[in-house]
């Protein structure tokens, strides 16, 4: 009994609400269509570049002729690398925020550190590694410089990825088997965390796109111009995708000429590095599916 | 204590005769295991702060020493920097100052539209769309900046050249259209879980009362997400200020304070990236990049800790009157 | 006659939650329905108003009639019915807002703007739900403040704000302490001379206290309806009386 206007007003009401949600499906078709855009763009223009030889040679003639496998073994070398930094020291780090730590100072202080690092600008952690490992501790620019400075910028992600992995397992499991005796780390080690691996996992192969596609920590720390030989110790530099392309586009005489190796290039690191996030999701969405606690 | 290695714990162990001795001996052993564990996991924990003083210490180490040769004033409000020149100039303001535009222009179209596609995809969509919706705003986080960069350069420069008849597709606009692609994820994966995390009951209510969908998602679901939607939009402007590809692949470069949203700007990280390889060892210049990186920093820092105590304080009291 | 639901059915998916379920509920009366957890009470409850649209991958069969028109009809408008039917939830949930703002929330909705108007319906909802002596002097203060007790007269109050015929209760007691019981059900008492009260209880004295017609449900189906005096005294079915002695539930 809302008087008579009633009608009209809600005629009103329900227009406001049309609109509204008008506008909210046409944001979400925008941002779809901003990355199909970008996606089917760069297969436009790079497909044709993708051969045999672009995959498996060394640039040739200046950087204007041949392939990117340098760059592409460069790029696998530092991803790993990352990744033996970053998953032990981040999975360890969510198993003491989860399983052992306490509301308290020392637990605060770490919260707000992880956060702020996983805040820290890349470019900002290349200075970093610039002024630690290559000049501090003298590794030079190098595999290892590199690897480390990109360990440590995917670090929180990891342990963001692992400790809601961790917080997922249900306490009922660890209830159970603490109530049979069993020490608290044997049932981390033998309860809890094999349940929360397919979790942990995807945490990592996230973090892997994450430091494959990273131009900004590498450029003063491991990457080279050019470099025709592979890798032979952890102390060599190398060539990495992200940056390939970004020499390709920006410097050297021949910008124009060499535009169709600049699109394979980024093709190639686009594919590796969407395939690879795919990978992760797709893995979650099945772990969840099969989930039955 | 009967943790027998080897058994699996949740099959209880054949109980083997053991005596007192032993498996007080055993108890000891395992306490100390634990203890060690516990310490060894805590520092190792910690070095997630320790790593965080060791950046502040050596971007201190390279960058405090261009202070010696400039005052700290002249260094942040200078307003040239022509690090090369003889003598040479390190004013940081046109870097701020392009640091500054690209990130809030970028965050004007990237706020409504990762608050939007939050808006969909947590209180509109359909599951099977919002999965998929999901999923691309993954993908969309996981675009390498360079290629966005590239993106940037090959297409939307020369494009934004003709149509506007512009000196140079490498401009403010450009890098902020960019710069948003890469804030969207972070701003609506915030924004979802916040609205995500309020309270069926409030929706229920605001339902029952005889509100529209619309009514409760305006009224009642993004006011009581007000918290995480702010901690939302900070980060993505964190986000945005930080990275670096975009704005040296397309921000254009100059270091000149602009003066229209179509000229060129140079941020502070794109000056870092860009200068760097070329700078002399511990050189003025050297430090003076460094000194930069200290001035980016220590703004990041200062947005990461504000949306760090904004979350907190809300996840104590609930979000009160509003 | 204010509500009749007839041969009522509903399903969650494949699960059928209720069967056949034919009802009258009478004008400024307090209905209670009673029945074992899973029974299907609240779910009737909350058809009475559509609430149960906000589930996915539920349906309904049969008709429900308010005042005479039926409320599942293609052309009848969810919020509309929601508005003059009102509902009261188990656990209270007011609005992280303003006491006041959460009285206003419904009538500005409904387009009052006037100041003064709002101001006086303020007043006499809380008033009407015996609040208004509590929080007259901290209007403005978050509702999230005031005790359990506290906060479901608050939402009585802000259901009673837009003017409803029915106000549904689902457990309304459920969550709170026996002096706050005491007082919501008091207040139901003085409510049921303006307004028809459907309410849901698995609490059997309570609903022998305050209701005039009691409905006893099990396992999805309507199985006596009658006057609360007659059910508690002298149900007709062997399961209600099994239910009501305690014999099961």
């Amino acid at each position: 009994m809302n008087g008579q206007p009633t009608h009209s007003l809600m005629k009103w009401r329900y227009i406001k609400q049309g609109v509204f949600f008008g506008v909210v499906r046409f944001a979400a078709l925008i941002i779809t269509l901003a990355l199909l855009g970008i996606i089917v763009f760069l297969l436009a223009h790079g497909w044709r570049a993708i051969t045999w030889d672009f995959l498996t040679l060394s640039p040739m003639d200046s950087m204007t002729k041949g392939g990117i496998m340098p760059a592409i073994v460069g790029t696998f070398y530092l991803t790993v690398g990352a990744i033996i930094v970053a998953l032990p020291l981040g999975v360890v780090s969510a198993i003491y925020l989860t399983e052992y730590a306490k509301q308290g100072l020392f637990i605060r202080i770490i919260r707000v550190g992880v956060n702020c690092l996983a805040g820290v600008p890349s470019v900002v952690f290349g200075l970093f590694g610039l002024g630690f490992f290559v000049v501090f501790l003298k590794f030079g620019s190098s595999i290892l410089a590199g690897a480390l400075t990109l360990g440590f910028l995917i670090l929180p992600t990891i342990i963001g990825a692992a400790e809601e992995a961790l917080k997922a397992v249900p306490q009922t499991f660890r209830e159970a088997s603490l109530a049979l005796g069993v020490s608290k780390w044997r049932t981390i080690s033998r309860i809890v965390l094999p349940s929360a691996l397919p979790g942990i996992l995807t945490g990592a192969i996230l973090g892997v796109g994450r430091a494959a596609g990273e131009t900004a920590p590498i450029m003063f720390t491991a990457a080279a111009f050019f470099t025709s030989v592979l890798p032979r110790s952890v102390f060599d530099e190398v060539m990495a995708l992200p940056y390939h392309i970004y020499v390709l586009a920006t410097a050297g005489t021949h910008i124009e000429q060499t535009r169709p190796l600049q699109y394979g290039t980024a093709l190639v690191l686009i594919a590796l590095v969407l395939g690879v996030d795919l990978v992760a999701i797709v893995l979650r969405s099945m772990v969840r599916r099969k989930k039955r606690w | 204590m009967c943790a027998v290695a080897g058994s699996k714990p949740a099959v209880p162990a054949k109980p083997k005769k053991r005596t007192i001795m032993e498996s007080r001996k055993r108890a000891l052993t395992s306490r100390v295991r634990e203890i060690i564990i516990k310490n060894l996991f805590a520092f190792l924990a910690f070095i997630s702060v320790l790593l965080l003083g060791l950046i502040v210490l050596f971007l201190f180490r390279e960058g405090l020493p261009i202070f010696k040769q400039i005052s700290v004033s002249q260094f942040l409000f200078g307003s040239a920097w022509y690090p090369t020149y003889n003598p040479p100039e390190y004013g940081i303001w046109p870097l701020i100052v392009g640091s500054v535009i690209v990130t809030v222009l970028s965050c004007l179209i990237a706020v409504p539209f990762g608050l939007l596609a939050a808006v969909y995809i947590s209180e509109i969509a359909p599951a099977r769309i919002k999965e998929i919706l999901k999923s691309i705003i993954e993908l969309l986080a996981g675009l390498p900046s360079v290629v966005l960069g590239f993106f940037g350069m090959v297409i939307l420069a020369p494009w934004m050249q003709e149509t506007f008849d512009l000196p140079t597709g490498l401009n403010i606009v450009n890098a902020s259209v960019m710069l948003a692609v890469m804030a969207i994820p972070t701003i609506s994966s915030i924004s979802e879980d916040a609205l995500y995390a309020v309270p069926r009951e409030y929706k229920e209510a605001s339902y029952a009362l005889g509100a529209t969908k619309y009514e409760t998602i305006a009224k009642v679901a993004i006011p009581a997400a007000l918290s995480g939607i702010s901690t939302a939009v900070i980060l993505g402007m964190a986000r945005a200020i930080g990275e670096t590809m975009v704005v040296l692949m397309v921000a254009g470069g100059s270091a000149a304070i602009p003066r229209g949203l179509f000229d060129s700007v140079r941020p502070m990280p794109a000056s870092i990236a860009a200068e760097m390889g070329e700078a002399p060892f511990q050189s003025g210049h050297y430090h003076a990049l460094f000194a930069t990186g200290i001035v980016l920093f220590f703004i990041t820092l200062a947005f990461n800790l504000v949306a760090d105590h904004i979350s907190n304080r809300f996840k104590e009291e609930g979000s009160g009157t509003l | 006659m204010i509500i009749q639901t007839k041969n009522v059915d509903f399903f969650y998916g494949a699960f059928r939650a209720l069967t056949d379920v034919t009802l009258d509920f009478k004008k400024n009366r307090v209905t209670a329905l009673i029945g074992p957890s899973g029974c299907g009470k609240s779910t009737l409850l909350r058809l009475l108003n559509r609430m149960n649209d906000l589930i996915d991958g539920t349906r309904v069969e049969g008709e429900i009639l308010f005042e005479g028109q039926n409320i599942y009809a293609p052309n009848a408008d969810p919020v509309e019915i929601r508005q003059r039917i009102g509902m009261v939830f188990q656990k209270p949930n007011p609005f992280p807002k303003s006491i006041f703002n959460n009285i206003t929330y419904a009538p500005k909705l409904a387009g009052i703007r006037d100041r003064g108007e709002i101001e006086a319906l303020v007043e006499e909802s809380l008033k009407r739900a015996v609040l208004w002596d509590e929080v007259k002097d901290i209007l403005t203060k978050s509702a999230m403040t005031l005790s359990g007790g506290q906060q479901q007269r608050l939402c009585i109050a802000r259901a009673l704000a837009m003017k409803p015929d029915v106000i549904l209760m689902d457990e309304p007691t459920s969550a709170l302490d026996p002096i706050s019981t005491a007082k919501i059900e008091e207040l139901i008492d003085t409510l049921k001379k303006h307004y028809t009260i459907i309410i849901v209880t698995h609490n059997m004295q309570q609903a022998a206290r305050i209701s005039e017609y009691t409905g006893f449900f099990y396992m999805g189906k309507l199985i006596e309806f009658n006057v609360t005096e007659k059910i508690f005294t002298n149900p007709d079915a062997k399961q209600t009386e099994d239910y009501i002695t305690g014999r099961f539930g």
